[in-house]
């Protein structure tokens, strides 16, 4: 019996393809919608957990400036130089300690050209970033002693100026600094933003001061502690050396951030799961939409084929068996609905997570969810018009015409 | 005697209420015996059709009490009628009432569907009575490919597929020409004759009622007339 419900609701749906088609359609950008933001979520955060795993978890960034709200206030927070560096680096507590100053520039080799983020800044930049070297080597103390015209490429450059050939030993021109090419950096693919971490060239920081910028400021410090330190310490430790070179008296706030990349991921994916919640709550309005759109079809539906359904009731046809009928093909509609949806939405979010740079990270739970989801919405809405059809007096739905 | 197959006692039927109340049957008593061939006539309006709803289980008395096989009818609730239509009834309507996109064969098959038997001895006990009612060769084909007189054979059918004790048929040939009519007719009374299913039929017309070998008249809601068919038969 259930078997012919679910045959006859196939026939029915098949019967009316333009008219089933939209009446699903609610169930479908319902269901697709949340596919596709639960996957594209899903991914960020797992990028999110595999950039902090790659960072280590006890990297501290330096940055001028006190962290607050409101409007800026006029009077400018002063720049580190590379004497603080320095001296961060005295801590027993810092294992790694790299300055680093980035502006865009322009970047020329032979006819090819490109523009990029150019860092300056040291050796140890690789050792605190976590990140290794494609080809060639890193900057040699002497180099950057000199501020000599050598630079490390991001995979992005390589391949914009020297496509698949060695650039080892090339020369390429940042406005007015010529530079050779000494390292190619390993792929790393898009940051927590989406930005291309990729499009980069390091040069050594003097080189940057004395040649590009015109003056010794430095930017920002990443400091990598030693890895039996806790982060809380080494924040506390580098707040007071801080604090002593700048002579900043007791009572007064700092004019100077630590902040530790914990703290900045899991700002990150706090933020990934509000937005994650708010678009589900979009997606169930829209399954309640969805619903209501197949409850009205079904009602529609049930009226069409009043006499048919006095035909079933006089050949021996239960109310239950004619109320089965009825809520199997609202089922049957809405799971349609609801498989369409998850394809969709899988697509979806496959091509956001392509556009955004996340990995695509499809879930069983949240698919089997949703099918889930989209069954109970065929229950819930096509009960009302089941039952309708289901307590039709025989007599009366015959002699309709 | 042996029980009744219909056994009506003083049954009368009402709509409405108060003013508005419309008296359909007033006080009909009657037996039909397992075998019969029964002809009910009358002008519209005089509760011939109450008088079949209720026969048909579609219906219940309002007051009286109508035995089906000596089961009361008038207790039971429309799930519990819905069986006794199931298992002992089978209806022919004026307009055929097919189900119009499905074949022949699939519209003798639903109330086997509804006995809960598998397709494939639906498909045989529908092809079965198809042969009886001389559509052999034609179970594919839809309700819109046949003609008249052939949709009213599938609907025979249907009637026929589960082993009804009773076929009740209202106005059987009043969408059917003269000669379709006569062998509709033929075959309900072959069906009476040689399986020895009861027919209960309603129709207006003195040369289809001639068939029958029993004729009720009703008149204003009262039996007037309750006779032996004499003649052709």
């Amino acid at each position: 019996m259930l078997w012919e419900a679910i045959r006859l609701a196939f026939t029915a749906i098949i019967r009316n393809k333009l008219r089933s088609f939209l009446t699903v359609l609610g169930v479908v950008i319902g269901v697709a919608a949340v596919i596709a933001m639960v996957t594209v979520g899903a991914g960020s955060s797992a990028q999110v957990k595999a950039s902090v795993e790659r960072l280590g978890t006890n990297v501290l960034v330096l940055r001028p400036g006190r962290v607050r709200m409101g409007p800026p206030t006029g009077e400018p927070s002063p720049r580190f130089t590379l004497k603080d560096a320095a001296a961060l680096y005295e801590l027993p507590i810092v294992a790694y300690v790299a300055p680093q100053s980035s502006s865009s520039f322009p970047v020329v080799a032979g006819n090819a050209n490109t523009s990029s983020q150019v860092t300056g800044t040291t050796a140890e930049y690789l050792q605190v970033q976590n990140w290794p070297l494609a080809l060639g080597r890193s900057f040699e103390p002497g180099e950057e002693a000199s501020g000599a015209g050598v630079c490390i490429l991001g995979q992005t450059v390589r391949d914009k100026l020297f496509g698949s050939s060695d650039p080892l030993g090339e020369t390429v021109r940042l406005r007015g600094l010529a530079c050779q090419v000494i390292g190619v950096l390993s792929a790393r693919g898009a940051g927590s933003f989406g930005q291309d971490q990729d499009e980069v060239v390091l040069i050594p920081i003097k080189a940057m001061h004395r040649r590009l910028q015109g003056d010794t400021e430095v930017g920002s410090i990443s400091i990598a502690l030693l890895k039996s330190v806790e982060s809380v310490d080494g924040i506390r430790a580098v707040q007071n050396l801080l604090r002593e070179r700048r002579e900043i008296a007791i009572g007064e706030g700092d004019n100077f951030s630590v902040t530790d990349m914990k703290d900045f991921n899991s700002l990150l994916s706090g933020v990934n799961s509000v937005m994650t919640g708010l678009l589900s709550a979009v997606a169930a309005v829209s399954l309640l939409v969805g619903g209501i759109g197949i409850m009205n079809i079904m009602l529609v539906s049930v009226t069409e084929r009043t006499r048919e359904i006095g035909i079933r009731l006089a050949v021996g046809a239960s109310g239950g068996q004619v109320l089965t009928q009825f809520l199997v093909e609202a089922i049957v509609l809405s799971v349609l609905g609801g498989c369409l949806g998850i394809v969709v939405g899988l697509a979806l979010a496959w091509g956001g997570s392509i556009f955004l740079a996340v990995p695509f990270t499809p879930s069983a739970m949240i698919v089997a969810l949703a099918f889930g989801f989209s069954a109970v919405v065929g229950v819930v809405f096509g009960y009302f018009p089941a039952r309708r059809a289901a307590r039709m007096d025989p007599i009366e739905a015959l002699r309709h015409q | 005697m042996p029980t009744p197959l219909i056994d009506f006692r003083n049954v009368t039927r009402t709509y409405g209420a108060g003013e508005a109340e419309v008296r359909a049957l007033e006080g009909i008593s009657l037996t039909i015996q397992p075998g019969e061939f029964v002809a009910i006539m009358g002008p519209s309006g005089s509760g011939k059709s109450t008088a079949m709803n209720i026969i048909g289980c579609l219906d219940r008395p309002s007051s009286g009490e109508y035995l089906f096989q000596g089961i009361p009818v008038q207790g039971l609730d429309q799930d519990r009628r819905a069986l006794l239509r199931r298992h002992a009834l089978g209806f022919v309507f004026q307009g055929f009432n097919l189900l119009a996109r499905q074949s022949a064969l699939e519209n003798v098959e639903l109330p086997l569907i509804y006995k809960g038997l598998p397709k494939a001895q639906r498909e045989a006990m529908a092809r079965d009575a198809l042969r009886k009612v001389g559509l052999e060769g034609r179970e594919g084909h839809d309700p819109s490919q046949l003609s008249g007189g052939q949709q009213q054979r599938v609907a025979i059918a249907r009637a026929l597929a589960g082993g009804p004790s009773m076929i009740l048929a209202d106005e059987p040939t009043g969408n059917l020409d003269s000669a379709r009519s006569h062998e509709i007719m033929h075959l309900l009374q072959a069906l009476n004759r040689d399986e020895g299913i009861t027919v209960v039929m309603v129709t207006h017309e003195e040369a289809i009622a001639a068939y029958a070998k029993r004729l009720m008249v009703f008149t204003d809601g009262h039996l007037t007339r309750d006779e032996p068919v004499m003649g052709r038969a």
